[in-house]
């Protein structure tokens, strides 16, 4: 009897395996050496390959999987070391890659795919030439010191030096000897590392042992030539076997403890999870509230303190379900960098730290766009290109370097550059000209970098390919505002940039401030808090008969009374009874006018635009551990509005916000 | 290292030699001190540090052997390259130097130009 299966339900899995499948084959092809490829690397990349083939013909996904077929019989010449890897090879092999994502993107999406497209990444596939496997230039050097080198005043890395001096050097080192840094064995003074190089170079095999000849006796020493690389890489390994085993055990591991869930389930389970935080919030006032002699109530009150730590724990963990390694931005970056390298005729590397760190998926979505325009942007604007670095002393190659890190509840993404940095004269200029700056102002270096932030900036006079498409900084810096997070720059002129990103690492909770307006209890966001201060009357004044600012410092900043902006009635006699909250967004400040301030506290957001409708100047809702509903301030928002407000006055219009009722 | 100048003690009992030596080092830019035998080396070390040692082996008072044993026991010299001169290509003198704890050896005779390659590739 025939088994009635239906594909399609499978079909999901199917398209995320593929997108991991090309995101490994992106790394390794990225990775691979022109002319000597590491044969793991390529192993990796012909297996994905070889798995997407199988895949899309199981689910019906012909052409996708004949066009993979093609590419795998490539794949399979280059492991089988028919194939030669060319620059050729790893330009065509990476579009092959994007075909194929493209392909897949269709296929999810229920659309027709471009066949002449497609037609023509096969062809140029088809039509590679066939490039031998070049013959063995270079040596292969196995050298492992004895723990005493470094005390005979020899050292590796001086003999790397001359290596590399004969060509191109690469080094990989072993770590097989090292003891651990607790261990009793370990000796500072020793040298426990050994290395495995492999040495581009015509160089005869004289010339390498004369390099090696003082160290003669102190190490194990191993020269061969390069095409015997895979013969000691099994050497290597059969030595590193236990670990080797090791390791591959835990990898099964790894693979058995995921499992797929829709995150529709896991958003599920994170709603209910903040119910449950609120209905525990409840009963805490609920206890608090009883009277304090009972010992019954003694008794309870220990009850729901542990459920309520229980609660907060559990909340925790269900956020982190939905937290993912910034990986999954980052590992696309190197791709990025060297194609615009190429188009740009420049060289640059990417440096990549921290991309464990975790971050909410919906924060890890919305931030890949700002990270690809800074990035881009340090390409594009900042490196140099090789001629101009060399002229002005810096090595050739820039270095664009994006790091990641928790810090309390928020992630901190640092994009440094080493390239020209912000031009102030230019910055200045264009200001004028966009009629941003009156010419007249006396800016502080800060000032003046932070221009670039603003709305209709562009410096780039000629509009590349690469950035500079209408999309400015001031959309990136939108962006991680919106996501409730700020962005900074430092730029010294002549030796680069750098801006580091705050975001919180999820948008389900934050720390909230408690303000009272009349009746109604209002949230602002701590992050947005500067400070908060009392009103004085000689600060305040009216600009343009209506708008009121104040003065917080050396500045003036516009003063948003809240009761006018929700339509609420403030209990406010005098505005001096009143307390002002100065909240900031980027280089941007705003008092708030608040009767009373009053305790901080973790807070869920509940979307009002899933249960209710969006709220202009309103970010949310949250419940209250009395049951009540309080909204909270959409402090970018706002800020936004009193700038609206402040044009519209100016055109002899009043129209505030829509008042709130709950 | 790049403001200050390369230091390097030179040892040898013969003054020519010395002479040829240290001029060749001090058109590169290094700052050569002399010794004419290992106790005067030794002395300096004590109160000195320097960035390379240039020893002959056969010298009056302590030879070159026993310098460098001293040497390498003296904490601020146990990561000093150290290298013999060597009058004659002899594996059985570059084992010795190599077992008193020497990190290469320059053969005699030798042009300025080797010279200078030789020290450079332990600087």
């Amino acid at each position: 009897m025939a088994v009635n299966l239906d594909m399609s339900q499978f079909h999901e899995i199917f398209f995320e395996e593929s997108r991991e499948g090309l995101e490994a084959m992106e790394s390794g092809l990225l990775n691979l050496n022109v002319g000597v490829p590491d044969p793991e690397v390529v192993n990796i990349v012909f297996r994905a390959a070889h798995s997407i083939k199988g895949a899309a013909g199981t689910f019906g996904f012909t052409n996708i999987s004949r066009f993979t077929h093609v590419l795998e019989s490539i794949l399979d010449e280059v492991r089988s070391r028919k194939r030669g890897v060319t620059q050729e090879l790893v330009d065509v092999l990476l579009q092959s890659v994007d075909g194929l994502r493209y392909m897949l993107d269709c296929a999810k999406a229920g659309a027709q795919v471009d066949e002449n497209r497609i037609a023509a990444i096969q062809e140029s596939l088809e039509n590679l030439p066939v490039e031998q496997q070049p013959k063995p230039a270079g040596w292969q050097i196995h050298f492992i010191p004895r723990p005493h080198l470094l005390q005979t005043g020899n050292d590796p890395y001086r003999l790397f030096r001359e290596l590399k001096a004969l060509g191109n050097l690469f080094i990989t080192p072993d770590f097989s000897r090292l003891p651990g840094i607790d261990k009793k064995e370990f000796d500072p003074e020793n040298c426990y590392l050994g290395w495995d190089l492999l040495l581009q170079s015509d160089a005869g095999i004289e010339q390498i042992r004369e390099i090696f000849a003082w160290v003669e006796g102190d190490c194990d020493l191993d020269i061969n030539l390069s095409g015997e690389r895979r013969q000691l890489v099994e050497r290597r390994r059969r030595r590193d076997d236990e670990s080797a085993d090791a390791l591959l055990e835990s990898g099964r591991g790894q693979e058995q403890a995921s499992i797929r869930v829709n995150i529709d389930k896991i958003d599920t389970l994170i709603n209910l999870m903040g119910e449950l935080v609120i209905s525990q919030s409840i009963l805490n006032h609920a206890v608090t509230d009883h009277d304090h002699d009972h010992d019954q109530t003694g008794r309870l009150k220990e009850i729901v303190e542990l459920l309520e730590k229980n609660t907060w724990e559990l909340q925790e963990q269900a956020m982190r379900i939905r937290m993912q390694s910034i990986d999954f931005t980052f590992q696309r970056l190197p791709r990025l960098v060297r194609d615009l390298c190429r188009s740009l005729g420049k060289q640059a590397d990417l440096e990549i730290s921290g991309g464990t760190t975790e971050v909410d998926k919906t924060v890890l979505e919305k931030i890949n766009d700002p990270l690809v325009h800074l990035i881009r942007n340090a390409v594009d604007h900042g490196i140099e290109t090789p001629g101009e670095r060399k002229a002005g002393g810096k090595a050739e190659s820039g270095l664009v370097e994006i790091s990641a890190a928790q810090e309390g509840g928020n992630i901190i993404i640092k994009i440094k550059d080493d390239g020209a940095g912000l031009d102030t004269g230019k910055i200045l200029a264009k200001a004028r000209e966009k009629g941003l700056i009156t010419g007249a102002e006396e800016l502080s270096m800060s000032q003046i970098h932070n221009l670039i932030f603003l709305p209709g900036f562009s410096t780039v006079s000629k509009v590349s390919d690469v950035s500079g498409r209408g999309v400015g900084m001031d959309v990136v810096k939108r962006n991680i505002n919106d996501l409730g997070g700020s962005i900074e720059l430092v730029s010294e002129q002549g030796k680069g940039s750098a801006f580091t990103i705050k975001l919180p690492l999820t948008l389900a909770i934050m720390d909230g401030q408690l303000i009272r307006v009349g009746k109604e209890i209002l949230i602002v966001p701590v992050l947005a808090i500067v400070e908060s201060t009392q009103v004085k009357k000689q600060l305040l004044s009216a600009v343009a008969g209506k708008t009121e600012v104040y003065r917080f410092r050396d500045e003036y900043i516009p003063l948003m009374r809240l009761d006018n902006v929700y339509g609420l009635s403030s209990d406010l006699k005098d505005i001096t009874d009143g307390l002002l909250i100065i909240v900031e967004t980027g280089q941007q400040r705003m008092g708030l006018l608040a009767d009373e301030i009053l305790s901080q506290q973790q807070v869920v957001i509940k979307s009002l635009e899933a249960n209710f409708q969006q709220v202009s100047g309103l970010a949310g809702a949250t419940v209250l551990g009395d049951g009540t509903v309080a909204m909270i301030i959409d402090v970018p928002g706002l800020i936004r509005h009193c700038k609206g407000i402040t044009a519209a006055h100016t055109a002899g219009n009043t129209a505030l916000l829509p008042g709130i009722h709950t | 290292m790049s403001d200050k100048k390369i230091k390097m003690l030179l040892v040898d009992d013969s003054a020519s030699m010395r002479e040829m030596v240290s001029f060749t080092l001090n058109g590169a830019g290094y700052e050569v001190f002399k010794a004419t035998d290992g106790v005067e080396a030794l002395d300096f070390a004590r109160a000195n540090d320097v960035d390379l040692v240039i020893t002959d082996i056969n010298m009056p008072n302590m030879d070159g052997f026993t310098l460098i044993k001293e040497l390498r026991k003296l904490p601020s010299y146990k990561f000093t390259p150290i290298l013999t001169l060597t009058t004659e290509d002899s594996s059985e003198k570059k084992n010795m130097g190599k077992v008193a704890g020497a990190t290469g050896w320059i053969v005699k005779p030798f042009d300025p130009d080797s010279l200078l390659q030789t020290v450079r590739r332990v600087l």
